[in-house]
């Protein structure tokens, strides 16, 4: 257990260290950049304390708000993915959810997909839109959505590949 | 009573998320309206401590165009000073009698962001170096932006290309007035508004500051007309203005503060009476 705690801290910090020295300085054709600290949200264990997690979540955007000068629009967007994950997990696991022993590094790759994509377009949303907060400039925030998104999941994806510990 | 508790605590998770999702909006509105965005910004200790670590590694990849842009703005400097036919041997250098109305500060841009629709940068002077809200930040090409909170070693400064930068700009070669905003298209280019139709306009005109603020002085460079036209109004241009500087790259700027501030504000400060 204390194993797993010291685990989770230090992906929570060195994600927020990361997502603000690195790549939040993408900025590639000009405006995407990709948010892959919220792997931290999606990896992060499902049958542990929801109050807990929800917490850690606002924490773990507040953080990314401090360094990047942008008021609270990524703990908001952090927040409600955090809060509605459960529902993504039984909608893309079903029965193994029910049993709350799910390993994330033994699903199988098109579940793992429609899983991030979910959450990450969901995120990204929430975010953009709190950001530019303006109705009139809707397409914007779909653009600026949907580039973005599919920028961090490629990420996401290779990141959880590359750092899994399955060994062969 | 108990029936109360018993809800609370069956649906603490959801009460927990309203409450933070709360907070955050709460952060996010503040974050919207200028001068209010005081609880949180990048010029605070752990996060400007961070920033310092990473720009010291960082700036050394960029030292050769540093020294260019230095090397470029002495030259200009040298071309005025030796143009100027001062009599600089009998010059007297007394700071009393130096009436100066601006002092200038370097500083070294630690963040800077320039994606999003509000940006700002991080620079590493704050409140022990004596800056203060609301003084101008200037580099040898032109405007940067201006401070908006100082901690005691860093300071955040509002970003040209932020929708609620809103800066008093003027034509160069004549004296109509506009403000300069941030339509968040493009890091290059910023949009003159609110500028008279009667002003004689063309492409690759100058425009400088207006020094109708007292935040920066009148004449320092923010960029040339790039295109034109009416506004829904009919009254006014909208004037796309590309900017001398590249945004997206700077180094170190200078910050302005307007010795005789206090002393304009408290003349056009309208009387209670």
């Amino acid at each position: 257990m204390t194993k797993e705690t010291l685990n989770i801290a230090a992906r929570f910090v060195v994600l927020i260290l990361v997502q603000v020295l690195i790549f939040n300085h993408i900025n590639f054709m000009g405006y995407i950049n990709p948010y892959i600290y919220i792997i931290f949200i999606i990896l992060f264990p499902a049958n542990n304390n929801r109050t807990l997690f929800v917490f850690l979540a606002f924490l773990l955007g507040f953080c990314v708000d401090i360094f990047s000068d942008s008021g609270g629009v990524h703990a908001a967007a952090c927040v409600t993915i955090a809060y509605i994950r459960p529902i993504f997990l039984k909608f893309t696991f079903g029965t193994v959810y029910d049993y709350q022993s799910i390993k994330f590094n033994q699903i199988d790759f098109g579940s793992k997909l429609t899983y991030f994509s979910a959450l990450i377009f969901i995120h990204h949303l929430i975010m953009y839109a709190l950001e530019i907060f303006n109705i009139s400039k809707i397409l914007l925030i779909l653009q600026k959505t949907l580039f973005s998104g599919i920028f961090t999941i490629i990420l996401c994806m290779l990141i959880t590949i590359l750092f899994s510990q399955k060994r062969k | 009573m108990q029936q109360i508790i018993n809800f609370v605590l069956r649906n603490k998770t959801f009460l927990v998320f309203l409450l933070l999702f709360g907070l955050s909006l709460f952060f996010t509105i503040q974050s919207h309206s200028y001068h209010k965005s005081k609880y949180i910004h990048s010029s605070n200790l752990v996060t400007g401590g961070v920033y310092q670590v990473a720009n010291g590694i960082g700036q050394y990849f960029n030292l050769t165009n540093e020294n260019k842009a230095l090397l470029e703005e002495n030259r200009m400097l040298k071309s005025i000073v030796y143009n100027l036919d001062l009599d600089t041997v009998n010059i007297q250098i007394d700071s009393i009698k130096l009436d100066s109305a601006y002092k200038f500060r370097t500083a070294q841009v630690f963040k800077n962001s320039y994606s999003h629709s509000t940006n700002y940068l991080t620079i590493n002077k704050g409140k022990r170096d004596s800056i203060k809200i609301d003084y101008g930040v200037i580099t040898s090409k032109g405007i940067v932006g201006i401070v908006e909170n100082t901690s005691q070693n860093f300071s955040s400064v509002l970003s040209i290309l932020n929708t609620r930068s809103r800066i008093n700009a003027q034509l160069k070669k004549t004296n109509h007035i506009g403000s300069l905003v941030w339509n968040t298209e493009s890091a290059e280019f910023a949009q003159l508004i609110d500028i008279s139709k009667f002003a004689p306009l063309a492409i690759g005109d100058t425009i400088v500051t207006g020094g109708q603020s007292t935040i920066f002085p009148k004449g320092v460079l923010i960029g040339t007309v790039n295109s034109y036209k009416i506004d829904s109004g009919g009254d006014n241009y909208v004037v796309n203005v590309k900017l001398f500087n590249d945004m997206t790259n700077i180094g170190h700027v200078y910050v302005v503060e307007n010795l005789q501030a206090t002393e304009i504000k408290s003349l056009q400060k309208p009387k209670d009476d």
